[in-house]
């Protein structure tokens, strides 16, 4: 019998097609998950609106919802609801052990310049905060690259959204 | 499809702003593989898909109410059907003056646009209107940046001669009280705008490349 219990526990498992250490679940992507009568109803927002992994995320979250015999309706809401400040403690810590550094708490303001040209973001090889801005953009609309003067290497920096 | 259209007076606007941002997401990925370095390649074309991404759900919001779809919005309009400002439409590709002058000036415009619309009282154009915001943040700083950047340089003569080539179809992108809140924002004074009446000469190769593999296979999908 699918339960959303159970089905919370099966989003848990289905990777970020991007950057799959992490789950959709730790992401904070999942909003709301309903069942009735075997009927389970996603409700989901993607982090960026130009994100092309969203159909990729909505065809596995519905393969996760079959598998437990549920029939899946995943709602796509285009909603202010995501913030990065929805990635869970334990999403955080997967990224920076991947070598993404996670990204700061959104401030009221939403984030400038002058703090992301900063010092205070932290290397996630060496721990360092001698690092600074080399791009806004990086390989995806989520990261920028920025450089570490600790360990003299490039990495990624998740953008506060 | 008009007679739908007059139940939301939005529609006009969404449908603008979509095609603003389609056009002008095309016209950032042409730098792409060509930028002045890797980081602008990587910028332009990031910003790229900010921008169609944001095209694609504001078409998908106007096709809801139209009954039509995204594509179909985007790819199966005559050129005259667009409703882009000249702004965007202008190829600047190998002009990184220009370009940046229009990033500037576009960003900027489009900041004061989207803030109007979080205040809708279309709670789903509202949602969205917050959502782009939180990502076209990072848009402004970059266009600031280099706007900054330009300004400081040898080459500051030539950036705001591109600024002021490029303001009359600038302050065209908004209407009304949103003009002057514009002219504050970038420190410019009022002039007779270019609107969206007419298209320049830019759009049409452009619509052609565009909508290719649409008029070639109609309704195509990927």
């Amino acid at each position: 019998m699918v339960t959303a219990e159970r089905v919370w526990e099966a989003l848990a498992e289905v990777p970020d097609p991007e950057i799959p250490v992490i789950s959709l679940v730790d992401l904070g992507v999942v909003r709301d998950v309903e069942v009735e009568d075997g009927r389970v109803r996603v409700e989901f927002t993607p982090t960026f609106l130009g994100c092309p992994a969203v159909d990729v995320m909505r065809d596995r979250m519905e393969e996760a919802v079959r598998k437990l015999g549920g029939e899946p309706q995943i709602d796509v809401v285009l909603d202010d609801s995501w913030s990065t400040d929805r990635i869970t403690p334990a999403g955080r810590e997967k990224l920076r052990e991947s070598g993404f550094a996670p990204p700061a708490p959104r401030e009221a303001a939403g984030p400038t310049l002058v703090q992301i040209q900063s010092h205070a973001f932290r290397c996630p090889y060496c721990g360092s905060t001698d690092t600074r801005l080399e791009n806004i953009f990086g390989p995806t609309p989520c990261r920028s690259i920025r450089w570490c003067a600790g360990c003299r290497q490039p990495f990624e920096q998740f953008k506060t959204i | 499809m008009n007679a739908r259209a007059q139940a939301r007076p939005e529609l006009d606007t969404i449908l603008a702003f979509a095609d603003d941002e389609l056009v002008l997401g095309w016209r950032d990925s042409e730098w792409t593989g060509i930028a002045p370095f890797l980081e602008e390649d990587v910028a332009f074309s990031s910003i790229a898909q900010g921008e169609i991404g944001h095209a694609r759900a504001l078409y998908e919001l106007a096709a809801a109410e139209l009954g039509t779809d995204a594509d179909a919005l985007a790819f199966d309009r005559s050129p005259v059907e667009y409703r882009c400002s000249p702004l965007v439409e202008l190829r600047l590709v190998q002009d990184w003056a220009l370009t940046v002058a229009r990033h500037w000036l576009y960003e900027t415009a489009d900041s004061v646009r989207v803030a109007a619309l979080k205040e809708s009282d279309w709670a789903e154009l509202a949602g969205l209107a917050a959502k782009m915001d939180r990502e076209e943040a990072y848009h402004r700083m970059h266009a600031q940046m280099w706007a900054d950047r330009l300004r400081a340089s040898s080459e500051r003569e030539r950036f705001e001669a591109a600024v002021e080539e490029l303001w009359p179809a600038a302050l065209g992108l908004l209407e009304g009280d949103q003009r002057a809140r514009l002219c504050e924002l970038v420190g410019r004074e009022p002039v007779e705008a270019i609107g969206r009446d007419e298209h320049t000469d830019e759009l049409a190769p452009l619509w052609e490349e565009m909508t290719m593999v649409r008029r070639s296979v109609p309704g195509a999908a990927w």
